[in-house]
């Protein structure tokens, strides 16, 4: 927020003139209010493995993260060269594989690739869409300086937090939203209707299609969110045992019988959504729905075997990946990272450790990794012997120097590091990108651990108008 | 709508209303408690077998002490009818349909919960129970304004509606299930004491112990107690006001879906039976008989509009 002489960056100005009037107990105040008010709403998510298996609060911070018009343009330019970029990777990895053939990537990183799923070989989802929702992790390291972290192209999640952050912001400083102007982000859902029944299968784009939001439940944790995005969107809540195949379609039981849906948005992973083609244990999905996807009856958001490409392997390849399908060097750039798979790569990463962040190949939520200079000694000896037994299950990447944005702690204003995830949306014809997104920020002083499961929390984030 | 979703409308209204009866049990058990004309652990009993959870109440006490059983109703997740599993039972099901509820309704359900949850931490002292009780009365008079207030008057609605009822219908007919050898002409001591501390009791746990005294000006007779609460058509909760109500919702799905359903016949066939009936015919028949025929014509009628509507599989 503030630059090395201690003054207010210029996208802070105005809201830092603001903040001075207020007293830090009037803000400590104004936090509590916050928090009451998520609680009433039940914004919450649950904690797998937590024992009391109740739902918690999302730490929300009051003070805003502010971004310039002017690097939120460049920011945005760079996520849809991404987004394009993944989505014509997807398409080429499950149809002719040109990128394997021009030797610009290793055939056995898709071929030895768990989230490559060969029912999709030769299928093209309607529209051409695979990744419908995406949510890209940056970190931001400097003025116009942004890393991209992690491509999350499966079913990124975080959005109804982007939103009512904003609702509680605006509820609880009203007077400050006429001082700075700030670009809303509250159009998300009809957004996000719009760009699901533009890829609704050709049969039914013309009528308003019927779309279902399908969630594990209310015991998964970010049910709320599934709540949340089916509301705004007057889209039905589905869960699996709600559907079934009846006529070649999917169809969701009504008290009036079975009526046929035309776009599914799934917040259930590809292993779950049909036990007859994925795991047969599932409870969660629906038997025979990727049948009636490949033959074309019903369009699913985002598409079968998108994991492919927010893999942390492919990941280290992102940047071949955009110029070999965009003809264009990456305008974002990507963390340097080691694969662990490669014998010198691994070497270097094992002699380094104490300054790396190693992170499993196909894990999330910030389960599973180290952060070398976080970690103590034990904990790096555990991950050495982990790396040697499976390389190729690691990649390491350097610890960068996240920029910090001060919360508000027991002791007044602090800095602490945070990331920003903002939110995309792909339709056959056009790219979306929400101005804002969601600003995660880990409220432990000095880590660099984000993720809510991980005691990490989020605040309002505010791209400033033009 | 989805008929998980009416499943779920069905049960969470289900759920508030048998919270309130209960807690209603509660309040008219502990004046019967105080009163030193009868037998505490008595009353407690009979209150508890009403409630329908005396098998679970046995598992953990032996007798039927005040204490224990306020603590049982109230607050024991050993009860799968203490007000507060029903609470947390009806705020389960309001969040599996929170997208066919309105902000307001969903809050007023969450705060209820929170409030009960914060007031039930710890075990109910006496002192505290008049409080506790207008508190539960409050949060669920709540969520029933919220959804008179904020709801569309659709197929949602009546799902909600239905769930009062036949929830409704089904506890004032245990409490009389109960109760009934105290209305029972041939045993009672008309004008002793006794009987007029059972037949308020009666009155108070359905809240109308001011209607009846309004409506047959202070004279406690039993006859008309029992008419009261089966046959008359003003009292939001005699038995025939319940299915009048049903009625009601099912005719309002069958407009919405323009669809008839077996459940419809049996709800108005059963209502024109109450209908045409008379006190002195129940008495005659008997009154024990008529309350355990009607309970299990409640359940099957809940049953019906279960399967009619597809709430499972």
């Amino acid at each position: 927020m503030h630059d090395e002489a201690g003054a207010p960056r210029e996208p802070y100005e105005e809201y830092a003139r603001w903040l001075s009037d207020y007293t830090p107990a009037e803000l400590a105040r104004k936090s509590r209010e916050a928090e009451t008010f998520f609680r009433r709403t039940g914004i919450t998510f649950n904690v797998y493995g937590a024992r009391d298996a109740d739902e918690r609060l999302i730490p929300f911070d009051i003070v805003p993260r502010v971004i310039s018009a002017r690097e939120w343009a460049r920011l945005e330019r760079g996520i849809e060269q991404r987004v394009r970029a993944i989505n014509a990777f997807l398409h080429d990895i499950y149809h002719k594989q040109e990128i394997i053939k021009a030797g610009r990537l290793p055939l056995n990183l898709i071929a030895e690739n768990q989230a490559f799923l060969p029912q999709m070989i030769g299928v093209s989802p309607p529209g051409g869409v695979y990744t419908h929702i995406v949510g890209t992790d940056l970190v931001r390291t400097g003025p116009n300086e942004f890393y991209v972290l992690e491509d999350n192209a499966r079913t990124p999640s975080g959005v109804s937090y982007m939103i009512e952050n904003r609702e509680t912001m605006l509820r609880m400083f009203p007077e400050l939203f006429s001082r700075v102007p700030v670009q809303p982000v509250g159009d998300y859902p009809v957004n996000l209707r719009r760009a699901l029944a533009r890829s609704a299968p050709p049969a039914s784009r013309g009528a308003r299609p019927t779309i279902a939001v399908l969630t594990p439940g209310i015991h998964n944790s970010a049910y709320f969110e599934h709540a949340f995005l089916a509301d705004q969107m007057g889209a039905a809540l589905v869960e699996g045992h709600d559907l079934r195949v009846v006529d070649g379609r999917i169809a969701m039981r009504t008290t009036q019988g079975y009526t046929p849906i035309d776009v599914l948005y799934r917040r259930v992973d590809d292993d779950y959504l049909d036990p007859l083609n994925f795991r047969s244990d599932s409870v969660l999905g629906v038997p025979g729905i990727m049948d009636v996807y490949r033959a074309g009856g019903i369009t699913i958001a985002n598409a079968p075997g998108t994991g492919v490409a927010d893999d942390k392997a492919i990941y280290s390849y992102m940047p071949e990946i955009i110029e070999f399908y965009t003809g264009k060097p990456p305008i974002l750039k990507n963390v340097p990272t080691w694969r662990c798979a490669e014998p010198d790569a691994l070497a270097y990463v094992l002699d380094n450790l104490e300054d790396l962040v190693v992170k499993e190949v196909h894990g999330s939520g910030g389960y599973g990794m180290l952060v070398g200079p976080a970690a103590s000694k034990k904990e790096i000896a555990g991950f050495r012997k982990k790396l040697k037994a499976r390389p190729a299950n690691y990649i390491a990447q350097p610890t960068l120097s996240l920029s910090t944005v001060p919360v508000l702690t027991k002791a007044g204003l602090a800095p602490r590091h945070v990331d920003l995830r903002p939110f995309v949306l792909v339709s056959p014809d056009r790219i979306d990108i929400t101005p804002g997104g969601l600003t995660r920020v880990a409220m432990k002083k000095g880590s660099l651990v984000v993720n809510s499961s991980q005691g990490g929390g989020t605040k309002d984030t505010w791209i400033l108008e033009d | 709508m989805l008929g998980r979703h009416a499943c779920g409308l069905y049960w969470m209204f289900r759920q508030l209303e048998r919270a309130e009866n209960t807690a209603r049990l509660v309040e008219a058990g502990f004046r019967m408690a105080l009163t030193r004309s009868v037998s505490a652990e008595g009353e407690w009993e009979s209150i508890i077998t009403t409630a329908g959870c005396r098998d679970a109440f046995l598992e953990v006490h032996d007798t039927f002490e005040t204490g224990p059983v306020i603590d049982f109703m109230m607050r024991s997740p050993d009860n799968p009818a203490s007000v507060m599993t029903l609470f947390e039972g009806a705020r389960r099901n309001a969040r599996q349909v929170r997208t066919s509820l309105t902000r307001d309704v969903w809050e007023a359900v969450n705060e209820g919960w929170m409030t009960l949850r914060e007031l039930l931490r710890r075990p109910v002292r006496i002192a505290e129970l008049p409080a506790l009780m207008s508190a539960v009365r409050q949060q669920s008079a709540l969520v029933r304004g919220q959804l008179y207030g904020t709801m569309l008057q659709d197929d949602i609605f009546a799902y909600a509606r239905l769930g009062t009822f036949v929830e409704r219908a089904d506890n004032t007919a245990r409490l009389l299930d109960v109760k009934y050898y105290v209305l029972l002409p041939a045993t009672s001591y008309v004008g002793s004491s006794l009987d007029n501390v059972q037949w308020e009791t009666v009155l108070r746990s359905v809240s109308a112990d001011r209607s009846y005294s309004w409506l047959h000006g202070g004279e406690n007779d039993p006859s008309h107690i029992a008419d009261f609460l089966i046959l008359d058509r003003h009292m939001p909760r005699s038995l025939y006001y319940c299915w009048c109500e049903i009625v009601d919702n099912l005719s309002a799905l069958e407009r919405e879906y323009d669809m008839r359903k077996p459940c419809q016949d049996m709800a108005e066939e059963g209502q024109a039976r109450l209908n045409r009936m008379t006190i002195d015919d129940i008495f005659a028949a008997g009154l024990h008989e008529f309350i355990t025929d009607f309970l299990s014509r409640n359940n099957a009628l809940g049953r019906q509009i279960e399967a009619d509507y597809r709430f499972y599989e």
